[in-house]
């Protein structure tokens, strides 16, 4: 579990994070939706201890990042799987080698454990043949994909994912997402996700924390957030005519 | 401020790039991948430019000299002090600045738009450590390239001074072997490793603190081959001053 108290971060004189609190758990989707600029990147930054932030704290178990030494935060790096928007796979790597690549970082298995490891993930995220290719042979779903295998190859307890669904095909960001969804339950790992996509609110939001302007606006689930009154919250999660239509049906069928 | 802030930046960066190391058995590949990208890769068009520079050089000297009293030997001397304490070291270094400094600027450079950086950094890993100790190392053979530039040089005068009929090969060999000063290899070579310690570490800044898209990595690598440039002079002059004068 993760808990976020009272969390602040500014740029200079932009305070982007204004005292976010909330709590992510263990075995769930945990979304983080809101506008672009409503600080979704920067607040999974500092989750992930990428920004220092000025007041609050994280802890992941009840363990405070920031009051972490260096050696215990390394140790709790290790735990950590995150997914970039971009995959941020390495370019120099083939698929395999990326995939393998925390593994060669923080563990001591020979070459072939490494390899059989990295392959049994591969499968596990339907890629197997495709070991040997470079990242830029592959397509922006099966990168995504290598980004997620990369990302649970050293069995983390925390996964991070940044729009993992941004610039794919729709039937592509389902796969991805129930992919990420299955994950998170078969291994009991706390997943974050920051997403604009209302599918997947509506697909896998465990639990869903929507930011407006650096606040916490609302917090809920899939199936809260189809009764909440909050303007704000329907405002965004439903802004196009479909997603309205949908909601109406959602509460008819359900009243 | 904002030079003095760049410059901070820069020998925190150095700093950093010795903590936390990388695993060794990564880094062995990272090193052997570097050596073959940095320096072997430089080898073909240093040998080329060197070879026909050193020829360049021959043919000046020869021309100008046309006092009948002065030795033909002399376009070897002059070949060879002009290879040995400018060309090789410091010529070469600012087309090296160019090569591989805009490599190194815009690897490293593409690695931080892509997010690849931050995953580094994400799974704990020092950035700094991973990208640049490891070109810093490989480059620590490159007086190995400097070598082959004084050689070639040298060998490009002669064909030029032989070919061109401007002095018998006896009066070239012998004015390469005049008052020669081991200590200008000294020189030579103590130029050449700091000038390697700047070609793997200011490119490496250029890269790994730069901020935007495809267009701003373009920007970065010419940034940093100017000021690779500009730092490799500076430095060539206050050396020279020190340990010549």
């Amino acid at each position: 579990m993760i808990e976020v108290t009272n969390l602040e971060k500014s740029f200079g004189d932009a305070h982007i994070l204004k005292g976010i609190s909330t709590t992510f758990e263990k075995g769930k989707t945990n979304l983080v939706i809101g506008q672009s600029g409503s600080g979704k990147t920067v607040f999974l930054k500092c989750l992930l201890g990428l920004f220092d932030y000025e007041k609050g704290k994280i802890a992941y178990e009840g363990q405070v990042f920031a009051e972490l030494s260096e050696a215990e935060k390394r140790n709790m790096r290790a735990k950590i799987g995150m997914v970039f928007q971009g995959s941020a796979l390495f370019d120099s790597m083939t698929i395999e080698e990326n995939v393998m690549f925390p593994l060669q970082m923080f563990t001591k298995q020979s070459k072939s454990e490494m390899q059989d490891r990295a392959n049994f993930v591969l499968n596990r995220v339907k890629l197997k043949d495709a070991n040997k290719k470079m990242p830029s042979e592959a397509s922006g779903g099966m990168q995504k994909r290598v980004a997620i295998a990369r990302a649970i190859v050293n069995n983390p307890k925390y996964l991070f994912c940044d729009e993992p669904n941004s610039g794919l095909d729709p039937k592509t960001a389902i796969v991805i997402d129930n992919l990420i969804k299955e994950i998170t339950e078969e291994y009991n790992i706390t997943t974050v996700i920051n997403t604009h996509d209302m599918n997947s609110v509506m697909e896998i939001g465990d639990k869903i924390v929507f930011l407006k302007d650096g606040l916490k606006a609302w917090e809920g689930s899939k199936d809260t957030i189809f009764r909440t009154d909050n303007e704000v919250v329907t405002d965004f999660v439903y802004s196009s005519n479909l997603f309205k239509k949908v909601r109406r049906m959602y509460i008819e069928d359900n009243s | 401020m904002q030079y003095l802030h760049n410059i901070g930046t820069y020998f925190l960066m150095i700093v950093e790039m010795f903590r936390k190391p990388t695993k060794w058995s990564v880094m062995k590949q990272l090193i052997l991948k570097d050596i073959d990208d940095l320096v072997i890769g430089s080898i073909g068009i240093v040998a080329f430019i060197s070879f026909f520079v050193g020829g360049v050089v021959t043919i000046q000297t020869a021309l100008n000299i046309d006092n009948p009293l002065i030795p033909r030997s002399l376009v070897g001397f002059a070949t060879r002090q002009s290879v040995i304490l400018e060309f090789a070291p410091t010529f070469i270094s600012i087309i090296m600045a160019g090569k591989v400094g805009s490599f190194i600027t815009s690897s490293i450079g593409t690695m931080r738009v892509t997010e690849q950086i931050d995953a580094l950094e994400v799974m704990g890993i020092n950035a700094l450590n991973y990208l640049v100790f490891p070109k810093f190392i490989a480059l620590t053979l490159y007086p190995f390239v400097i070598s082959i530039a004084m050689f070639l040089g040298i060998m490009g005068g002669l064909a030029a001074c032989v070919f061109g009929n401007y002095a018998s090969m006896d009066d070239y060999i012998t004015g390469i072997q005049q008052d020669f000063e081991p200590f200008h290899m000294a020189y030579a070579f103590i130029k050449t490793l700091l000038f390697a310690f700047v070609l793997a570490t200011v490119p490496s800044y250029h890269g790994f603190y730069m901020k935007g898209g495809a267009l701003e990595v373009g920007e970065a690598s010419t940034t940093s081959f100017v000021w690779t440039s500009v730092v490799i002079i500076l430095l060539n002059y206050i050396l020279t001053q020190m340990l010549l004068s």
